[in-house]
């Protein structure tokens, strides 16, 4: 067929290599205290599942709400609850860690040419303080919930509120710290561990994305930890840091909360990005178009992304000066993604496109962010904002930016690298079905919230004005297909995990060190130290490994 | 079947007869920043058009079908020089219009007439100059400019009218402002857009906006008697703020006439202009705001003063236009008992509703 690249070993003699990293030992023990990169990968893998299906039901729970004007599936103080949970879990303990802790863990070390991450101790540490940040969330959860939003704004989240909001506030505190021991491992592996011959500008672009995104998490998370004891000492002693009638500045806490979480976006959608470049490249058979550019960018988005983050207090009576600066900054940092999604478009130009599932979901990727990115410069632009924000305008944009971007990302990545992580292929027509399901129900579900917010319907609202409802009910019906789009890939790549196709090493023929070893590969990665001779995205030279190269598998 | 047809046709109906997708224009500002709003929603169009267009044609050109092999190409400083300049000088615009509309939003004509509103969990309460007390509504006049003069009682509340196009945080501690002029008379929302706890969703309320006759008939109705500045007299003769700001000669504080919008030195050295956030934090917080050449004895009336009394002490002292103005207040209170002070006074001094 020659509509796709898929070249797997024959299928009659093909079988999965005895020796790999799944099969090398057993029992829970042996993954509860490994310090396999691959292992911990898996272990982030099922958990971050775990946490996105919990928010996604919460999700639910909000659009079934919204279904009407009235409050009347639940109490407004459970809506509150309900909203703010379902924000605080997808941000802190999915997408933050989703494509780093899972693909990264597992790929960067092994893009490298590396046998696993420079720490790999501190590694599984990263992934029991997420555990534990987990399970202090889902305590505060079953206890009764939190319901300041996730964005803890004092004074009310200091004493207005007689929620769990200290043991939420702890478990993002913990979860913190997981994320900032990954990002200092991603970085150190990057330095020290790279192959002989893997010069910087012959990484893979999901390097150069995981790097950036790293230098965010080390540097942003602690300020988040620091505004988090803050409102904890607040609600527990009363040290007046944020209160007013204690001489404190309630925007002080605007200003720390922002400055980490602002750039969290990035944290959350550079590694999406890093996933995009490689599954666009590999699918259209071609290098990526300005790789330096493309590099560079990510750099750039994390150095200005620091530099924006009072662009979400420009109506809270911050100096107009400093409303002038943060928006010219805000602009500067959309040009580094308008750069990137022309990069990947011209990667098309003049390749040899395939259309697999992981391309379908880059192709909504790049659609999606897009609109999402282009409406976040309707809320850099500080006149429009002060109509747009707090609005549904504002939740439209994010989520375009998330779900639509970051998530499409993971399951492009997810479907991308399934075959190395398994040693077996995820069935083609079902997922390429699912990804075209998510689009649509994702389109449903967000771009009437652009007009709501355009109308001035406010978010967080438990009921609203009547004549908001098409709209909202159009919303809730795209997030029930959306919902089946996500269900989907669950079934299936379960499935796959017996029945799939043997994958071989390289059914994709990608250029990725990753891609030159056996899948699942072995617990060392290769099984010896590869040499770079060539540069990333280098498919004549993958030609020419063929030639040489006698067919063999297992 | 039938039960379901019926919900559909319902649901039709309500789709028809009550469905907005733009909110209507009310406000001087609005048709502005529709403008820019349009202006970027073009630029996005453009934009997305390109993407989808770039996408779908290489797709089809290139798909493995048509082209086999791929041709391996480095990149193109020129195109991507392109994409990085247009973008920026489209971005750069859209920052300089925005600024010019930000800019214009927040900075109040000089013949604006000032609403205070305080908003609390979960209400909002508006205080017009002339004594009137609106709660969750707010009557204004079209073709006359309007600010609002904004603080919370308790947490970050949001005073939002889509309508017009503005917003602005109500925060606690500290006054914010946001003007506007409007233009449609109509009944609009009002909604509070920064969460705020349980009732958020039911902090909302209608702006009225009325022709300048049914207005003055309005305020004419809605009086309680008295002008907001006679409250804030009353009110500072109760606190006994007279025993030192009477303008004596041996006044322990100094003379409040004229002294809004002045210039004053503080203790520290520093200048400062005498304006309403001003005003309040000199009430509320008087150790920090000693004026030159006064003792720090004022002690603090944090705690003893609502939101709604500094709007009211505020607005009295920005009319105090004489000394003459601070003694009337002075004789009256030291002659009457507190209560019937303010109402004693005669009534024509105080008639301080602005054009």
């Amino acid at each position: 067929m020659s509509e796709t690249i898929v070249s797997l070993p024959d299928q009659e003699t093909a079988s999965i290599p005895k020796m790999n990293y799944l099969s090398k030992e057993n029992g829970l023990l042996s993954w509860l205290l490994t310090s396999d990169h691959k292992r911990i990968a898996i272990l982030y893998l099922i958990s971050i599942s775990f946490f996105f299906f919990i928010g996604g039901s919460l999700a639910a729970l909000i659009r079934l709400e919204l279904l009407t004007p009235q409050s009347d599936l639940m109490a407004t103080d459970t809506y509150n609850k309900v909203f703010s949970m379902h924000g605080i879990v997808m941000v802190f303990f999915f997408l933050v860690p989703s494509v780093p802790a899972t693909l990264g863990n597992f790929f960067l070390p092994m893009m490298l040419g590396a046998k696993d991450l420079a720490l790999p101790k501190v590694n599984l540490l990263s992934w029991y303080l997420y555990m534990v940040a987990g399970v202090l969330a889902l305590y505060s959860m079953a206890a009764g919930g939190v319901d300041t939003g996730w964005t803890f704004t004092t004074p009310l989240s200091t004493h207005y509120v007689n929620t769990h909001v200290i043991t939420t506030g702890m478990a993002i505190f913990v979860a913190g710290f997981s994320s900032i021991f990954t990002g200092l491992n991603f970085i150190v592996t990057i330095h020290k561990m790279r192959a002989p011959g893997m010069t910087w500008f012959r990484m893979p672009l999901f390097i150069w994305a995981h790097y950036a995104a790293s230098i965010l998490m080390v540097l942003g998370t602690p300020v988040l930890a620091i505004a988090l004891v803050l409102v904890v000492l607040e609600r527990t002693v009363g040290i007046g840091v944020f209160d007013p009638a204690k001489g404190g500045d309630p925007l002080l806490f605007q200003h720390l909360f922002w400055f980490y979480s602002h750039p969290a976006v990035y944290i959350m959608i550079l590694p999406g990005m890093g996933v995009i470049s490689e599954v666009i490249s590999t699918f259209s058979r071609k290098r990526v178009f300005g790789y330096t550019a493309v590099a560079f960018s990510s750099v750039a988005i994390a150095v200005f992304g620091f530099f924006v983050w009072a662009h979400h207090m420009f109506i809270m009576g911050i100096s107009s000066y400093s409303v002038l600066v943060f928006s010219l900054l805000t602009m500067l940092v959309a040009v580094p993604s308008a750069i990137k999604i022309f990069n990947w478009a011209f990667t098309l130009y003049k390749g040899s496109i395939t259309f697999e599932t992981p391309m379908l979901y880059a192709f909504g990727f790049m659609g999606l962010f897009t609109i999402g990115g282009m409406t976040g410069v309707f809320l850099g632009t500080s006149g429009t904002d002060i109509h747009l924000t707090e609005t549904y305008f504002i939740v439209a944009h994010f989520h375009f930016v998330m779900v639509g971007g970051m998530l499409m990302a993971f399951l492009a990545g997810l479907h991308f690298w399934w075959p190395k992580m398994t040693g077996r292929m995820y069935p083609e027509k079902i997922s390429q079905l699912a990804a075209l399901i998510t689009f649509i129900g994702f389109n449903f579900t967000f771009f009437p919230q652009f007009i709501l917010g355009t109308l001035g319907m406010p978010r967080r609202y438990a009921s609203y004005p009547a004549e908001f409802q098409v709209l909202n009910v159009l919303s809730t019906a795209g997030a029930s297909i959306l919902g089946v789009g996500y269900l989907l890939p669950v079934f299936y790549l379960l499935w796959s995990l017996k029945y799939g196709a043997i994958a071989g090493e390289n059914p994709w023929q990608a250029t990725g060190l990753e891609w030159q070893t056996q899948s699942p590969p072995l617990t060392e990665n290769f099984t010896e130290i590869p040499v770079m001779d060539h540069e990333a995205y280098d498919y004549e030279w993958l030609e020419r490994q063929k030639e040489k190269e006698v067919p063999s598998v297992g | 079947m039938d039960h379901i047809s019926q919900v559909l046709w319902q649901f039709l109906v309500k789709w028809l007869t009550n469905f907005a997708l733009f909110p209507p224009e009310a406000s001087k500002i609005a048709p502005q920043m529709d403008a820019l709003y349009f202006f970027i929603v073009l630029v996005s169009l453009i934009g997305l058009t390109i993407v989808v267009l770039l996408i779908t044609s290489f797709s089809v050109l290139y798909s493995k079908r048509r082209h086999p092999v791929a041709v391996q190409i480095e990149g193109s400083t020129l195109l991507e020089a392109t994409w990085t300049i247009i973008p920026l000088g489209l971005f750069l615009m859209m920052f300089v219009w925005g600024a010019l509309i930000y800019f214009r939003v927040y900075t109040p004509p000089a013949n604006a007439m000032n609403i205070y509103v305080v908003g609390k969990q979960w209400m909002w309460k508006a205080e017009h100059p002339g004594g009137q007390h609106e709660i969750n509504s707010l009557h204004v006049p079209t073709g006359q400019p309007v600010q609002l003069t904004l603080i919370s009682q308790d947490v970050f509340h949001s005073f939002s009218i889509p309508a017009f196009r503005v917003k602005r945080e109500a925060i606690p501690g500290r006054y914010t402002t946001v003007w506007f002029e409007p233009t449609v008379p109509g009944t609009y929302h009002l909604f509070c857009t920064q969460y705020c706890g349980t009732e958020h969703s039911h902090m909302i309320g209608d702006v009225v906006v009325m022709t300048p006759e049914d207005y003055k008939k309005w305020l004419a109705s809605s009086t309680s008697g008295m002008s907001l500045a006679q409250n804030g007299e009353r009110l500072f003769a109760s606190l006994s703020c007279t025993a030192c700001h009477n303008t004596r000669p041996d006044a322990r504080g100094p003379s409040l006439a004229n002294v809004y919008g002045a210039t004053l030195t503080l203790t520290s050295g520093q200048r400062i202009t005498a304006d309403d956030a001003y005003l309040r934090e000199a009430i509320l917080n008087p150790s920090q705001h000693i004026t030159q050449g006064y003792a720090p004895i004022m002690p603090t009336y944090q705690g003893q003063v609502s939101e709604e009394g500094v709007f009211a002490l505020v607005e009295y002292i920005k009319h105090l236009d004489s000394d003459y103005r601070v003694q009337q207040t002075t004789a009256t209170t030291t002659l009457l008992p507190e209560s019937e002070g303010a109402a004693a006074k005669p009534a024509s001094a105080q008639r301080e509703v602005k054009p």
